[in-house]
């Protein structure tokens, strides 16, 4: 069984979900639908797939600088993702979570793995630990 | 490398100028450890992204600052809104979303913003001079004040830009620092053609292959040979930054970091040579639209339009009526000169609906069309239009949107890229 030790990007509440591996990089704003947490873009491998409590790992992030606006707004409609898994961090998507923390709001971990190492989890699901260990349990 | 702040920053962080300011200060400090950064650095202005509405979250997260006394502390201008505030447009939005979407608006008003309200800033008047630092959102905005102004900043993510302009601080890391502003692409272009250089069309195509190539990293273009103007940099910059996570670009001999070369040119780790093939592609994969027999919308203006380019339209349309509605999306800078020389009515009754202080893609003002079809000639709205707004774009020129528009059904000049 999988298990990888992360960096922690920014804290989170622990736990986890089903993994949704992207296969390309996405832009969270025009890539993701605030209000349904689903891949809008229809140019993106995994259109249509909910993030939405899902252990998600992202290859790396473009466009647009407001995806940290539609972060924020998918962990205050508790559509947010379980943990984000990213290959490097990204200050623009994660302030998202930094800005909904001084809110007050419950935000999910945000993690760093090297995207080689993201395939492994596909379909999996995953447990995330309060350390930044994520393995797979099913 | 671990993060220290003076003792102002500190001072700020824990309220000494009130809990608004000094949730800025905990924002900017945290970006600061997640970007590596061992200092943060005075900024010169900023432009915020973060005013348009996306939920309720940006909304509650600018009334929480205004609350707490917050202010900006440099010269901040504002992007654009989901609301038409001149009243030029009508926007679909429905209550409450719009009435949180106008509280939005006003609590960054309130924290002394100027209402700008477009995503072209530096032709608006807002142009940093060449190395100051600044803190801007707004992809197409940061990547335009990089690479054609000169000046420096990262690509600011919303509520971190309204940290920085009332902290009056930002990170010293990425393009603040001159190390990072050296290219390590190159991008050879001298294999296209150099009539298709020339067109308005070639600029978007050129930025949205340039942005799937170049990604995060600094390129340069080599092998233009001639200054495209401002409007065509903007339109460059706009696309790379919809494909890429593009932050600056140079192209030897124009941009203000490469006019006299590049120094330290051992930094380029590859170049790749661009083709006329790639370039058709690139064209091609701006499209999602497959031959379609009719079009119900053209949008024009992402970024929003200069007067030059209102001075295209109006050539383009030479007296002619539309058709299909046609949007022209751009600022107040702009309109303001269109209402004073009578040619926003001019427009209208064409059929051109102008939208300022937003635009198209942003907020809902097309009408609902199962299965629509946009035109449009900027190379960000073929990226974001299908996801944000449902219809399927064809990308083409200026000239092919204003004659689709004109006759209702699609003109394209097929080819041009061969050159």
């Amino acid at each position: 069984m999988p298990v990888e030790q992360c960096e922690i990007l920014v804290a989170g509440m622990p736990g986890g979900g089903p993994a949704l591996v992207l296969s390309a990089p996405i832009s969270f704003w025009g890539g993701i639908d605030p209000a349904t947490a689903r891949v809008i873009d229809p140019r993106h491998p995994q259109h249509g797939a909910d993030i939405a409590g899902k252990v998600v790992f992202l290859p790396g992030t473009i466009g647009s600088s407001s995806a940290s606006a539609v972060l924020m707004e998918l962990v205050r409609g508790d559509k947010s993702p379980a943990a984000i898994v990213l290959h490097e961090p990204d200050a623009i998507l994660l302030i998202g979570l930094v800005a909904a923390a001084e809110m007050g709001w419950v935000v999910p971990p945000a993690l760093r793995l090297d995207r080689a190492k993201h395939a492994q989890f596909t379909g999996s699901r995953i447990a995330v630990d309060a350390e930044g260990y994520i393995r797979t349990v099913a | 490398m671990s993060l220290t702040l003076t003792e102002t920053e500190s001072a700020l962080a824990t309220g000494a100028k009130g809990e608004g300011a000094a949730m800025a200060m905990r924002i900017v400090a945290e970006s600061a450890r997640l970007l590596g950064a061992s200092r943060l650095i005075p900024i010169a202005s900023a432009h915020i992204d973060g005013a348009l509405y996306h939920g309720d979250s940006g909304t509650l997260f600018a009334e929480k600052l205004v609350e707490g006394g917050a202010q900006v502390a440099v010269r901040s201008t504002l992007n654009v809104g989901a609301l038409d505030l001149t009243g030029c447009a009508q926007i679909r939005l429905a209550e409450p979303q719009r009435g949180m979407a106008r509280r939005m608006m006003d609590a960054y008003r309130s924290m002394g913003c100027e209402t700008s309200w477009t995503c072209a800033p530096y032709q608006a008047g807002h142009r940093p001079a060449f190395g100051t630092d600044v803190a801007w959102g707004e992809s197409n905005a940061v990547v335009f004040c990089n690479s054609a102004l000169g000046a420096r900043t990262n690509r600011y993510g919303d509520f971190l830009d309204i940290a920085c302009a009332i902290s009056g601080r930002t990170p010293y890391s990425g393009l603040h620092q001159p190390e990072n502003r050296k290219p390590v692409l190159g991008v050879d272009c001298s294999q296209l053609g150099r009539s298709f250089l020339r067109e308005e069309i070639a600029w978007p195509v050129l930025g949205s292959l340039y942005g799937r190539l170049a990604g995060d990293a600094v390129g340069i273009l080599t092998g233009i040979g001639f200054d495209p103007g401002e409007d065509n940099l903007k339109a460059f910059g706009a696309a790379a930054a919809s494909s890429g996570a593009v932050g600056l670009y140079h192209i030897e001999g124009v941009t203000p970091e490469a006019r006299n070369g590049i120094a330290g040119d051992a930094d380029i780790s590859e170049t790749i040579r661009l083709t006329p093939a790639m370039i058709g592609d690139a064209q091609n994969r701006l499209s999602t639209a497959e031959r379609p027999e009719r079009i119900d919308a053209v949008a024009i203006g992402s970024p929003h339009l200069s007067l030059a380019e209102f001075e295209q339209l109006e050539r383009r349309l030479a007296g002619r009526r539309l058709a299909v509605p046609l949007y022209a999306c751009t600022g107040r800078h702009v309109l303001h000169v269109l209402d004073r020389d009578g040619r926003r009515k001019v427009l209208e009754d064409a059929g051109v609906t102008v939208v300022a202080d937003t635009c198209v893609v942003v907020t809902p003002i097309m009408r609902e069309v199962k299965g629509g079809v946009l035109m449009t000639n900027s190379g960000k709205f073929a990226h974001y239009a299908p996801g944000n707004t449902g219809y399927d774009v064809l990308f083409a020129s200026l000239a092919d949107c204003v004659e689709s528009a004109v006759t209702g059904r699609p003109v394209t000049a097929a080819h041009r890229h061969a050159g």
